[in-house]
């Protein structure tokens, strides 16, 4: 079946199967950074923002993008480059897989959390798992790159 | 001994050169990137863990255009060369484990890959099953072998028989450790490619690309030149990706050859969990004598780990875990048993810290369990057996001066964490009743770098350094960057050598027909032995580019960049170094990492969660080359072994694991992550590079330890068990309420 929707900011038109997860349809149109961690909506990998909301895209079925704005990491060039640039700084970023989602994850709480501070940072992105790091680091790097942005 | 002045580039803490590509989504992991030119391969397995195999066959359903392959059909000698060659690629006969390849099937799509693994007949015959460790260790089945005992080590020191009838105090205590999954967030792949000339070319997540080479060249018969692995950028491995990628690789290298095409074989998550290796579960009995002031006269140990049913790298995990059972301690006498018995479950292997987050559970549970019966606070009692300088090791070793630090990481962990004034408060807090309890523990550990006695000098790591016409040196290492940060850190060790900055340094992607073979990626040995081969290679080469370009050449590397320069470094050790390995005696690391830790928790007696609140960890590691990546490996490794403690449990039903998901086997999130405070010490090593010593696996040893001791703080009750669940925790409560 054809959707049609907006993905990080331009109109696409694809062709998508019923049963197809949203997470299979980005990889097939040649969005990659979003990583398939589980499958089980468990790990937050395949994080996107639909309509502004994170939503684990292995979860959430391709037709249900129809008529909707979807962003990936690819559409946050800047966001990404200066997270990024925190998360390296305080050690956080190591093997790099989590990595997109959780920028995608960290811009949705920046625009949906005013000034979180870490218990807040901690609960929006218990979702967002890492299994190189310790967490600690990464919540740092995060309050910086929150307090740069503003 | 303080650090030469003029460092420039060795403990700069530089961000990791490759955070860019891998934030932006710019890096492609292998699953990633859709490879419609390739089959799908998968496995046909066994889902009973002990069967004869009666047969495998085609039903009339198998699309004709897939691929089966059987024992029978393998075109290759059946064996994944490790440690031994006792695991076929498919089982023939018999089966083993649960999970165990009984075929394999490739297909040009995923639909037809589901037919074709639908129309496969298994037949099998269920026999017992040997599933339990006091079962193998009783020699049922046999599993493996006349006994089950894949492995046995020793360590005998004088005489222990006396020194324990002399002692005051004799503590004896059981302590055991479950299973622990990896779960690197990107799951196993290879993608394997038939080449023309009849060889193969492999490409995945990987962390010893000459494991897989070697396990391909002996299965496949084919010589060196027409076997070519290459690592793609690796999601995270933990050691789950050392051993179990031979196993991939080859499955796919034999679909490959077969169908003349490529073949993916990336796993989901589910059937990563379900069917890779896990750390080895183990038991400890482990009985100390001590004397009237606390100080140890001699320890009597037995530790056991349950291999499952090949041996794959088992030998290696237990000899580390006999090499560490002792613990940072002056042990005048001992009796060390280790074993590691077969079982018909699916074999374990590498995790972080291999043999010595058992070992040093056991060690620190059983120190903590003597200083009550003896009235000492843990901490004092460590302090009084601690080893120094001069000391030796159950196993021979003597430490050299400046080689121990067991001193020094405890007191500053104790200063710094505050220790004696937070036990003060987590009483008095504790004092008030209410649901919530505070605890507070204290753990001593070490880490051996390298691997052990003179597995370097029989591995000879091998290094190369290529300066090129731009005059950037690119790096030729087998290393492989997995998110620990050795593309970061030799580049980093490349340019203090050179004296160039780092920009001028390129890291090239493993891959065996272009970098020699540097050993495995694995034994926290990457900094501290592949480090030091590569300041000895970089060395050659600013030499030979200084005689190109002549005395006067103010950048003498970027002068003689267009004259092809290489230069290329084995391994080669002290030769002060003493050791025999028949009878695991003499130096058996060359550089000792130490540690200690601090943890305090909170536990909620109704429910008997128990929640990390504070982990206070000094590690003395030699030379923190960036200390920024350290520290983050310092965190990532603690929290492993915090969870290991107490959160992540896999459970086995019928020889499967039952837990095989993300959403059934828990690992931390961000409310699981106590605050860490991290410091980090250096105490030069004369056999790494500016100092450095191994860190991987280090800080993994910590966790469990340090988290049971704070439990135990907290409620006044003993723990014996890695993972202690709130089950546990609540079936002793009731006990000791009772
Ligand atoms: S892949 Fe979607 S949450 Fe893990
Ligand atoms: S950096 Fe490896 S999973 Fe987060």
């Amino acid at each position: 079946m054809n959707i049609s929707l907006e993905l990080n900011g331009r109109p696409a038109t694809w062709d998508v199967e019923p049963g197809e997860a949203l997470l299979d349809a980005l990889r097939r149109h040649g969005v990659l950074s979003v990583k398939r961690g589980c499958d089980t909506a468990s790990c937050g990998t395949c994080t996107v923002l639909l309509d502004g909301a994170p939503v684990p895209s292995c979860a959430v079925p391709a037709p249900r993008a129809d008529g909707r704005a979807v962003i990936t990491v690819e559409g946050l060039p800047d966001e990404a480059a200066r997270l990024g640039a925190c998360l390296a700084a305080e050690g956080a970023d190591q093997c790099g897989f989590c990595a997109p989602g959780l920028v995608v994850a960290v811009v949705a709480m920046s625009r949906e959390l005013e000034d979180p501070d870490e218990a807040a940072i901690n609960h929006y992105l218990a979702g967002n798992l890492c299994r190189c790091g310790g967490y600690v680091s990464q919540t740092r790097a995060i309050r910086r790159y929150l307090q740069e942005a503003r | 001994m303080p650090a030469p002045p003029d460092r420039r580039h060795v403990g700069a803490p530089l961000p990791r050169l490759d955070a860019w590509g891998k934030v932006t989504g710019a890096t492609t992991f292998l699953s990633d990137e859709p490879r419609s030119d390739a089959w799908l391969g998968a496995a046909v397995r066994s889902p009973l863990p002990h069967a004869r195999l009666v047969s495998v066959s085609k039903t009339a359903a198998f699309p004709p255009q897939a691929v089966l392959l059987t024992a029978a059909d393998l075109p290759c000698a059946n064996l994944v060369a490790m440690v031994r060659e006792d695991l076929p690629l498919l089982a023939a006969d018999e089966v083993r484990f649960a999970t165990q390849p009984v075929a394999l099937v490739a297909a040009p799509d995923r639909e037809t890959l589901k037919a074709a693994l639908a129309a496969v007949a298994v037949e099998l015959e269920e026999l017992p099953a040997v599933l339990d460790l006091d079962a193998a260790l009783r020699g049922e089945g046999p599993v493996w072998g006349a006994d089950n005992v894949v492995a046995e080590y020793r360590i005998d020191r004088g005489d222990p028989d006396a020194a324990f009838a002399s002692a005051v105090t004799v503590v004896e205590g059981t302590y055991s450790t479950g299973y622990q999954e990896h779960m690197y967030l990107e799951p196993q792949g290879v993608v394997a490619t038939p080449r023309p000339d009849g060889g193969v070319e492999i490409l995945g997540s990987l962390q010893c690309p000459y494991y897989i080479h070697n396990a391909l060249k002996r299965a496949l018969g084919l010589d060196g030149d027409r076997v070519v692995v290459r690592q793609s950028p690796t999601g995270g491995a933990f050691g789950g990706k050392e051993d179990y990628p031979s196993i991939l690789a080859l499955q796919a290298a034999v679909l490959a050859l077969r169908c003349g095409q490529p073949v993916s074989m990336i796993y989901e998550r589910r059937e990563d969990v379900a069917c890779t290796t896990k750390r080895h579960p183990s038991r400890t009995r482990y009985r100390s004598a001590f004397d009237g002031e606390g100080r140890l006269l001699a320890v009597d140990i037995d530790l056991v780990l349950d291999a499952g049913a090949f041996t794959t790298l088992s030998p290696v995990v237990l000899s580390r875990g006999v090499l560490h059972v002792a613990g940072p301690y002056r042990v005048p006498h001992a009796r060390i048993r280790g074993r590691t018995v077969a079982t018909h479950t699916p074999p374990n292997g590498a995790f972080r810290g291999f043999g010595v987050p058992k070992a040093a559970f056991a060690c620190e549970r059983q120190m903590d369990r003597a200083a009550r019966r003896l009235g000492l606070d843990p901490a004092e009692l460590r302090r009084r057996n601690l080893v120094r300088d001069g000391d030796t090791f159950v196993f021979g070793q003597t430490l050299r001066p400046g080689m121990a630090a067991a001193d020094l990481v405890l007191e500053r962990v104790l200063d710094r964490s505050g220790y004696e004034q937070r036990r003060r408060e987590a009483r008095a807090f504790n004092a008030g009743g209410g649901p919530l309890r505070r605890g507070v523990g204290v753990t001593l550990t070490m880490h051996g770098g390298g691997f052990t006695g003179d597995g370097e000098d029989r591995i000879k790591g091998k290094v190369a350094v290529r300066l090129d016409p731009d005059g950037l040196v690119t790096l030729l290492v087998s290393s492989v960057e997995m998110g620990q940060g050795a593309a970061t850190v030799l580049p980093q060790i490349a340019a203090e050598a050179l004296g160039l900055p780092v920009g001028r340094i390129r890291f090239h992607q493993p891959d065996t027909s272009a970098v020699p073979d540097s050993g495995p990626t694995v034994a926290s040995r990457t900094t501290m032995v592949v480090g030091r081969i590569l300041v000895a290679a970089c060395r050659q080469l600013a030499d030979k580019a200084r005689a190109f370009a002549g005395d006067k050449a103010a950048d003498p590397l970027l002068a003689a960049g267009h004259a092809g320069l290489t230069a290329t470094a084995v391994y080669e050790s002290d030769p002060d170094i003493d050791w025999d390995q028949s009878t695991m005696h003499g130096d058996a690391y060359q550089g000792w990492s130490w540690a200690a830790a601090v943890a305090e928790v909170e536990v909620d007696v109704d429910t008997m969660e128990v929640r990390p609140v504070r982990l206070t960890h000094v590690v003395e590691i030699g030379c923190a080359v960036n200390p920024v990546l350290c520290v983050g490996q310092v965190e990532g490794g603690a929290l492993q072994g915090l969870a290991w403690g107490h959160l992540e449990e896999m459970k086995l039903k019928d020889g499967r694991y039952w837990n095989d998901r993300m959403s059934t086997y828990i690992i931390p999130t961000s409310l699981d992550a106590p605050d860490f405070d991290v410091e980090l010490a250096e105490l030069p090593s004369p056999r790494g590079p500016f100092g450095a010593k191994g860190l991987g696996e280090l800080p993994l040893n910590a966790g469990a330890p340090a988290l049971a001791a704070a439990v135990e703080d907290a409620l006044d009750i003993e723990v014996f068990e890695a993972p202690v669940t709130p089950e546990i925790l609540l079936a002793r409560w009731r006990e000791v309420s009772r």
